[in-house]
């Protein structure tokens, strides 16, 4: 009898490859592949969706240009992740409860912060976190929103109320163990929270491949008994179309889900000033401009009629004197206090702080 | 009035809190049916049920991130962490992100969140389950540290800490869990979060302490009364604040002063005692200030703790030798 191994585990290993071809509607020829999806928008909607992708384009462009100036703090840069941006944050509802990381700026903008509290949260002033949107603050520590992400969820689930919490990481955030404590806690109590993996290739320098032996990252909720999809995250009707079908099975009370979307970071990891050209070739780079969601919507839409170069040089024009005002509005916002940043560590302050405060007001009083 | 463990009246705490505020929700590893590894929350689920009193998936982290969240929904989270030593796997949740919410938010958001924990030396557990670990967290702005040396002060000081709108960490003895018991009152009282006690009066010399180590501190100053020596005790109760008021107070008195603490001496709550009275009640003094502490090794695998432990034989030989000074 031939020695046959009591499990064959080179198979199992392979069929971990079997998944679902990532969800497209238009593909980057602007070809629709999915044509009753498509025809589910409106040409309004599909109007909607190419402005907010250009307001991201121009937030990006103006709020580099202020961060070349000098005028920016700690600045996350968007450009080439509009559609998996835009496509799921126009998906939830004011009520649902957003936690964001940091390069969810402009989602948190489109669920109810201002451009001058995004700058003045850039530039570490903590106006910019009093913001009326329902968010938390823009998360530093990777993985760590995805925990709070299910214990948000679990309270509005316990509060009765019609809404998720919705969360973002990226590809790089998938490798911290918080990432699956928070699916696996949302699971666990079927708590209505959304988690959402931004896969746009790389962590800094770190490339997708390096982070996990997993053949996609959607997978990873899998372990925690999640429902998950991959979403071409260059394609806007598509990233829309799955967030609201996620967000339609969570508020209908079937527990957490995750999607990946496949997009792509032009730029540097931060303004800080890496170099995408220590890590990454040309060669590699150009496929994914040539995916790019606004040639590929704008192309729809110029077909049908709809979008003319003029109207996006209008529209870049207001969009980008808009966030002039913004940032004149953050550059007279009142500096901080050291008396003030005491005051808010506690509610009740301590005997020491109480010293330290009558220290600092007398000083500041000067 | 009843004869209670400072078990007991840790769970009467969480009885009152739970009944009085409906925001208020406990859970943790086991926390549940089972009533906790030491039974703290024992009958609390068959009582208020499992939405409000629930056990989660074994993961600490995912606890005290679940905590987080349920903060800024409008819940009163009370979460335990089995053993203090498991904390490390959230120290980030702790002071990365609940000490921060309130001053984030400028108040907006907050995190009122009292996280339980055991910990503490004497009863010869496995490793990482006894360790003194409050020298981690007092350092942290925004999160206050409670450490109750007695039956009575657990559960006020344990009630004050729920009804607080910022995070707290509630360290219980465990060694004390059940060979302490005292006369408590049935109903709802609390213990302020800023105020030491002082816990027998004496006019030549104030041992400060806090947590075990208090009830060793009265046992010298009950030997040493027979030879007509009167010893201060001072309680801390909470190691984040610390109140150096009623430590300087006691000082103009008895000018005299040794600090004991059960954790290793370096960089800890005694080590900021005696810098506070050396900073602003040095001409008090006229002898130097006594420290006790435990040797700076890693902790003792459960058979060494006895060596190890700073107890009454070490406390006395200090307030001796600064009493002889």
């Amino acid at each position: 009898m031939a020695n046959k191994p009591i499990v064959d585990f080179e198979t199992i290993k392979k069929d971990l490859s079997n998944t679902p071809k990532p969800i497209q509607v238009l593909n980057e020829n602007a070809e629709i592949v999915d044509q009753k999806v498509f025809d589910s928008f409106s040409d309004d909607d599909l109007v909607e969706f190419m402005k907010k992708m250009v307001w991201e384009r121009a937030l990006h462009e103006q709020t580099m240009n202020f961060s070349r100036q000098g005028r920016m703090g700690f600045y996350a840069p968007t450009e080439g992740e509009e559609a998996s941006e835009m496509g799921t944050v126009l998906a939830m509802k004011k009520q649902d409860y957003l936690l964001p990381a940091y390069r969810d700026i402009p989602q948190l903008i489109q669920h109810g912060a201002t451009v001058t509290e995004a700058y003045l949260w850039s530039r570490g002033h903590v106006v910019g976190n009093k913001y009326e949107a329902r968010a938390m603050m823009p998360q530093i520590i990777i993985g760590a929103a995805y925990n709070e992400a299910a214990g948000v969820a679990l309270g509005l689930k316990k509060n009765g109320e019609d809404a998720i919490a919705f969360t973002y990481t990226g590809d790089g955030g998938t490798s911290q163990g918080d990432s699956y404590e928070g699916m696996n806690f949302a699971g666990a109590y079927q708590a209505p929270a959304l988690f959402i993996v931004q896969n746009n290739g790389f962590a800094i320098s770190t490339p997708r491949k390096k982070q996990t032996a997993a053949p996609t990252l959607a997978q990873k909720a899998v372990a925690a008994g999640i429902p998950s999809v991959q979403v071409d995250g260059m394609d806007i009707l598509a990233c829309y179309k799955v967030a609201q079908a996620a967000r339609e099975y969570i508020t209908a009370g079937n527990g957490p889900v995750m999607i990946e979307t496949l997009t792509y970071r032009y730029g540097a990891h931060s303004s800080a000033g890496d170099d995408p050209k220590r890590y990454r070739t040309e060669e590699e780079t150009k496929p994914w401009f040539d995916k790019d969601p606004l040639i590929r919507l704008r192309k729809v839409l110029e077909d049908k009629g709809l979008w003319s170069d003029e109207d996006e040089e209008k529209l870049v024009d207001e969009y980008k004197s808009s966030f002039k005002d913004a940032i004149k509005e953050a550059d007279a916002v009142e500096p901080d206090t050291v008396s003030a940043m005491l005051k808010r560590t506690f509610e009740v302050p301590t005997p020491e702080i109480k010293a330290e405060i009558a220290k600092f007001e007398e000083k500041e009083s000067k | 009035m009843a004869k209670k463990t400072y078990i007991k009246a840790i769970t009467d705490a969480l009885d009152i809190v739970l009944d009085e505020d409906p925001k208020t929700l406990i859970f943790g590893e086991d926390v549940g049916k089972n009533g906790g590894v030491f039974r703290t929350t024992q009958g609390l689920q068959e009582k208020y049920g499992e939405d409000r009193v629930f056990d989660t998936p074994l993961a600490e982290s995912g606890i005290l991130g679940m905590a987080t969240g349920l903060g800024v929904t409008g819940w009163r989270p009370i979460p335990e962490i089995q053993f203090m030593g498991f904390s490390f796997e959230a120290v980030d949740q702790i002071v990365g992100q609940q000490a921060r919410m309130r001053f984030r938010f400028d108040g907006k958001q907050t995190s009122p969140v009292t996280i339980r924990t055991p910990y503490g030396g004497g009863t010869h557990t496995a490793e990482m389950h006894a360790d003194n670990l409050e020298n981690y967290f007092t350092g942290t702005p925004g999160l206050r540290v409670v450490m109750p040396s007695n039956p009575y002060d657990a559960k006020g000081l344990l009630i004050s800490s729920v009804e607080n709108n910022d995070p707290v960490l509630f360290m219980e003895n465990l060694k004390l869990y059940r060979s302490m018991k005292d006369d408590i009152p049935d109903g709802k009282y609390t213990v302020p979060l800023d105020k030491a006690n002082v816990s027998r009066e004496g006019t030549d010399i104030t041992i400060v302490a806090y947590g075990a180590e208090v009830n060793e501190a009265l046992k010298v100053a009950d030997k040493l009364a027979e030879e007509k020596i009167s010893v201060e005790v001072i309680d801390l109760r909470t190691v984040s604040p610390i109140d150096t008021e009623t430590i300087f107070k006691s000082l103009e008195k008895t000018h005299k002063v040794v600090v004991v603490q059960e954790a290793q001496k370096m960089a800890g709550v005694g080590a900021q005692v005696a810098s506070a009275i050396s900073e602003d009640a040095i001409m008090s003094l006229d002898a130097p200030i006594g420290r006790v502490a435990a040797p700076n090794s890693v902790y003792p695998f459960a058979q060494s703790e006895d060596i190890w432990i700073p107890g009454e034989e070490e406390i006395e030989a200090k307030v001796r030798e600064i009493l002889n000074y």
